[in-house]
């Protein structure tokens, strides 16, 4: 190693500690110019929560300033790293505000302005919140049954051969049809539209974690269980301490895939026949021709579905902590 | 007998004897069944140190499947004690050539696994601290086995079998995918302990120095399907020296026997 090299090398370190960030003042100064056009152009469509939206992008500049300012504290070094994020929010939403609110150049009712998306969480949120709360019951329920279901399915596939012999052929004709199909017959089927969704949310999270359960008890090395064997180990400790732990990283790719089904299924069932839900919300706004209660409602649940599978990615990281290379979320 | 002549006093008490009755194993390959061993028998004394030396592929591992119970003979009997074996059991123990540690479970929890299946690990946690003291792995307790090196890891798996208190200890090429350095180390060590403990010991092993090394007695075996060719005694005391002109002579013998004499 040269000496260049070694006078170098300490700067690799250097690289991690907080430092300042010029783009955050850059970005402040972007909401703020925001700000401006919002306060200073005159409406163009009829808006109710233009002052609130300007207010906004002030606060917003006023938080980018002061991260730059107090950036190098342990606190605040990570929002360093969004600045080229907020300079691009604020360029972007200055266009949209642009195109729509102030110059009316896109057409209504299917282009909303900012501040009319922001407008319905204002004034709608109760209706919102109870939508919100209904979908995640439903889907929390549906899921938990459909994966507690699937994962001793699963087990049972990959450890019995008496279970694999009579539920194989089941599972191979029915699994791999989507839950959606299943839609007409449950709500004819279930006394209660609600008892029908938790039904096919069930049916759309059980199956790909019943397969990979079952395909990860299935690869899991013939070493393993030699090795607990000879050590004394029975059958029950041999399913309880070596198949399911050896297994538990492909259960969780089920439970991801089975997560992202429950998601269709749900939208599906709320907007055939549950009287609740955000995608009851989206029919019914779609039906007043509310296009941005849609935007709203649609950036809601994006919100929900991103938060669950965030949470199951935290379980898994949890879970797995002994695992290395794994895709982080 | 010659070996335990050699060793601490009580390890009549410790180790099992071994007797392998005319064994005969086979695997069923596209419909016939293709023999592996043939009318094996094999004798180990109580504290006894037995090495299997022989070709590649010519069945010893499946000979120690069948003394740890893993698998069942097609024909003969393997009994230890005086009792038929009749599966697998904490007193025989195997080390495999792989480590095989679970990778969801740290060292101490890997050591831990036999007292775990055998529901004794409330009482006598104290036994997994020991092993891994034993095996110098105190220290790496807490560790998870990726984070452990590759003679590290074998430690570790020799603490897992060592916890069980085996009265025969199974050893198929313990030492076979360590470096030399780590694997010259690990000889001096299996000795330790071999004479700490004074259990059986049957190994596997592909290398004849280390055979000689370690073992009081070095069975050869033939190619496929595996029958015994030659049975030595290593009359040596422990620890011993490996250019002892003794063990070089043996060496020359038994490279003979294996039909390897010319390139020596």
């Amino acid at each position: 190693m040269s000496f260049a090299e070694a006078e170098a090398a300490p700067n690799l370190f250097r690289a991690d500690a907080p430092r300042a960030r010029p783009l955050l003042v850059v970005a402040g100064v972007a909401w703020l110019a925001l700000a401006v056009f919002v306060f200073a152009v005159p409406d163009a469509q009829d808006l109710e929560r233009t002052e609130l939206f300007g207010g906004i992008a002030v606060a917003v500049a006023a938080a980018a300033v002061l991260a730059w300012r107090f950036g190098r504290t342990k606190l605040l070094s990570g929002v360093g790293r969004l600045a080229p994020w907020l300079l691009f929010g604020a360029l972007a939403l200055a266009a949209w505000e642009a195109l729509t609110a102030k110059t009316d150049y896109l057409p209504l009712p299917f282009f909303a302005a900012p501040q009319a998306i922001l407008e319905v969480y204002t004034d709608d949120w109760p209706r919102l919140l109870d939508s919100l709360w209904h979908s995640l019951w439903l889907l929390l329920r549906g899921y938990a049954i459909g994966g507690a279901l699937g994962f001793t399915l699963g087990v049972g596939l990959g450890c019995s051969r008496t279970i694999s012999y009579w539920a194989q052929p089941g599972l191979r004709l029915i699994g791999p049809l989507p839950a959606a199909a299943w839609v007409p017959l449950a709500f004819f089927v279930f006394p209660t539209s609600a008892s029908a969704s938790v039904f096919l949310v069930a049916l759309a999270t059980f199956f790909p974690v019943a397969v990979l359960t079952w395909s990860g008890v299935a690869s899991v090395a013939s070493a393993y269980y030699d090795v607990a064997r000879t050590v004394g180990a029975k059958r029950w400790f041999l399913v309880r301490h070596v198949s399911i732990p050896a297994a538990l990283p492909h259960v969780f790719v089920g439970l991801f895939m089975g997560l992202g089904a429950s998601f269709a299924v749900l939208v599906v069932a709320e907007m055939l026949g549950v009287k609740s839900g955000l995608g009851w919300y989206l029919q019914w706004a779609q039906g007043w021709a509310a296009y941005a209660n849609m935007y709203a409602a649609l950036l809601l649940m994006a919100v929900m579905c991103s938060a669950l599978i965030t949470l199951l990615f935290r379980l898994r990281d949890r879970l797995l902590a002994w695992q290395q290379g794994m895709v982080k979320w | 007998m010659v070996a335990a002549a050699l060793q601490v006093p009580d390890a009549e008490a410790l180790g099992a004897s071994l007797d392998v009755q005319g064994v005969s194993h086979g695997f069923l390959l596209q419909g016939e069944v293709l023999p592996v061993l043939q009318d094996v028998g094999l004798r180990a004394a109580p504290g006894e140190f037995v090495a299997l030396l022989g070709p590649s592929g010519c069945g010893k591992s499946t000979l120690l499947r069948l003394v740890a119970g893993l698998d069942a003979p097609r024909r003969g009997r393997i009994v230890v004690d005086g009792t038929e074996i009749a599966g697998p059991d904490p007193s025989r123990v195997v080390v495999f050539q792989d480590p095989t540690l679970f990778p969801w479970r740290t060292v101490w929890q890997n050591a831990a696994l036999g007292l775990q299946a055998q529901g004794r690990l409330r009482a006598e946690r104290g036994r997994v601290d020991a092993a891994l003291a034993l095996v110098g792995l105190s220290r790496f307790a807490a560790a998870y086995p990726h984070q452990l090196s590759g003679g590290m890891a074998q430690r570790a798996a020799l603490a897992r079998a060592l916890v069980n208190d085996p009265r025969l200890l199974i050893l198929d090429e313990p030492l076979g995918k360590l470096d030399s350095l780590t694997r010259l180390a690990m000889q001096g060590e299996l000795t330790r302990l071999w004479q700490q403990r004074g259990f059986t010991v049957l190994m596997v092993t592909h290398d004849v120095e280390e055979a000689l090394l370690l073992a009081g007695r070095v069975v050869v075996f033939s190619d496929r399907p595996a029958r015994v060719r030659a049975d030595l005694t290593v009359d040596l005391p422990w620890p011993r020296h490996r250019d002892h002109p003794r063990l070089l002579q043996l060496r020359r013998d038994v490279l003979g026997l294996l039909g390897l004499d010319a390139s020596w």
